[in-house]
């Protein structure tokens, strides 16, 4: 049984489109701007209205609380939003040592300020605050967008076993060739709300 | 004591003030003088209306002519309450929410008033409804107007922040928590300010009438406290109302955020 089923998913300027992912499988979006990849992921995360059918393990995303299923399948806007003060409130559960160590961060980054951390410092927690909670499908929106070389690597590496060691599946959005390439299995090309290539 | 009849002369020399003021914020180029004569004008044939109005209401005071009245006042406040916000809920809701949540909160505190604390008889007198109304409902739709102009206008700015909160799984109360405090806040400053200046900066309006109508003023200063607490207790519950209907329609069924709820600001040249 595929981990996300998608079955002629549509919203305004998007569709109808199905696919499948499997557990643990990894898939790279691309497409031009305005090819509808935010609005695609938007969808997946049901933060916009959409027809069609969306499953988790089989299991109808209408059958779900609209929370436990952001909590299931969860998104990472390309721009991180901050609402408390200090970094660690916005954990509900602290992140591993280990977690924060693969990204490149010590322990204390709990106690920093958001308004004194750079944009990729953001984008990094940003994605560290996602995943903390271990969700089975990630919904990645350039998540790399604002970091380093050193950066990107350490992200990818950390996204590769998380998905590995979970059996979590992955949809990421990226505009670098040479990205799309080395973490993704399978590719979609979005062009107006459509799918034109798809492997 | 009696009170000081005004005569037209009395009326027109305020009238003048007002014309000078206007002169002057033409030179200044403040662009208030039109807004300023007509909002005077608008106030001087209202309340010319409503004084006929409650001329013929005191004479025959009839349960059902005080209902029109007091049904008449509603939707005007209602309207009102949608005038003022820039991002007002689309379709029926952006009056809906705002006079569904004043005639909750005034009409239950202005009847509880008038059968239990002040009696008179009948509990439905005009002369001590239409004021106790109309200084509730007054009251009541500035916070609400507050409140709402807040909820929405903040939920159309704090998009990222709130979709944010939903991506990482808050339900929609969660995830509004912050906004709903703050809005109810935003709704309770004016009547909590008039609160902390009464009687040592401002003297309320009621207790100014009365005392220039010759009451004793221990006498007015009793009818005032009423009514601070009232139009606190109304204020209060009718905003807590409008922002508790103004988050369950800023989100639907499955916790999303419907922004296309919210009708955008016309546009200014």
């Amino acid at each position: 049984m595929p981990l996300l089923t998608v079955r002629d998913l549509t919203s305004l300027h998007l569709g109808p489109l199905s696919f499948e992912l499997a557990a643990g499988e990894r898939l790279a979006l691309s497409g031009p701007s305005g090819a509808g990849k935010s609005l695609l992921l938007r969808a997946l995360a049901d933060l916009d209205p959409h027809g069609g059918e969306l499953a988790l393990a089989g299991v109808d995303a209408l059958r779900m609380r609209a929370a436990e299923w952001r909590r299931q399948v969860a998104y990472l806007p390309a721009e991180s939003a901050w609402w408390h003060d200090l970094v660690g409130a916005h954990f509900c559960q602290l992140p591993k040592p280990a977690e924060l160590e693969a990204l490149g961060f010590d322990p204390g980054v709990l106690q920093w300020q958001v308004a004194r951390c750079s944009t990729g410092e953001r984008q990094r927690l940003a994605l560290l605050r996602l995943i903390t909670p271990g969700p089975r499908v990630l919904l990645l929106d350039e998540p790399t967008a604002a970091l380093d070389p050193e950066n990107v690597t350490r992200v990818e590496r950390l996204l590769l076993d998380y998905c590995q060691q979970r059996e979590a599946g992955l949809i990421w959005v990226s505009h670098d060739p040479a990205q799309i390439a080395r973490i993704g299995e399978r590719h979609l090309r979005l062009q107006g709300g459509q799918i034109v290539t798809g492997t | 004591m009696q009170a000081i009849t005004l005569t037209p002369f009395d009326l027109s020399l305020a009238a003048l003030l007002i014309l000078l003021l206007a002169a002057l914020s033409h030179p200044l180029r403040l662009g208030l003088e039109r807004r300023l004569l007509l909002s005077a004008l608008r106030t001087a044939i209202q309340l010319v209306l409503i004084g006929f109005v409650l001329e013929a209401l005191f004479h025959y005071a009839a349960l059902g002519l005080v209902a029109l009245l007091a049904l008449f006042m509603l939707l005007v406040a209602g309207r009102e309450v949608r005038a003022r916000q820039k991002r007002p809920f689309t379709g029926g809701w952006g009056f809906g929410i705002g006079v569904t949540s004043m005639f909750l909160s005034s009409f239950s505190v202005a009847i509880l008033t008038l059968t239990v604390i002040i009696g008179p008889s009948p509990w439905y007198l005009p002369q001590y409804a239409i004021p106790l109304l109309g200084m509730l409902l007054g009251n009541t739709m500035n916070g609400i107007s507050l409140a709402l102009d807040h909820l929405t206008g903040e939920a159309f700015k704090q998009r990222a922040t709130l979709e944010a909160r939903l991506a990482l799984g808050q339900s929609a109360v969660e995830a509004a928590s912050d906004l709903r405090r703050e809005s109810m806040r935003i709704g309770l400053v004016p009547i909590l300010n008039a609160m902390a200046a009464a009687g040592v900066v401002s003297l309320p309006g009621m207790m100014t009438g009365q005392i220039l109508a010759g009451a004793p003023p221990l006498e007015a200063v009793k009818y005032q406290i009423l009514i601070m607490f009232l139009i606190t207790a109304g204020t209060g519950f009718g905003t807590m109302a409008a922002v508790w209907l103004g988050v369950r329609r800023l989100f639907d069924e499955r916790d999303r955020l419907r922004l296309d709820r919210l009708r955008a600001p016309a546009a200014r040249p």
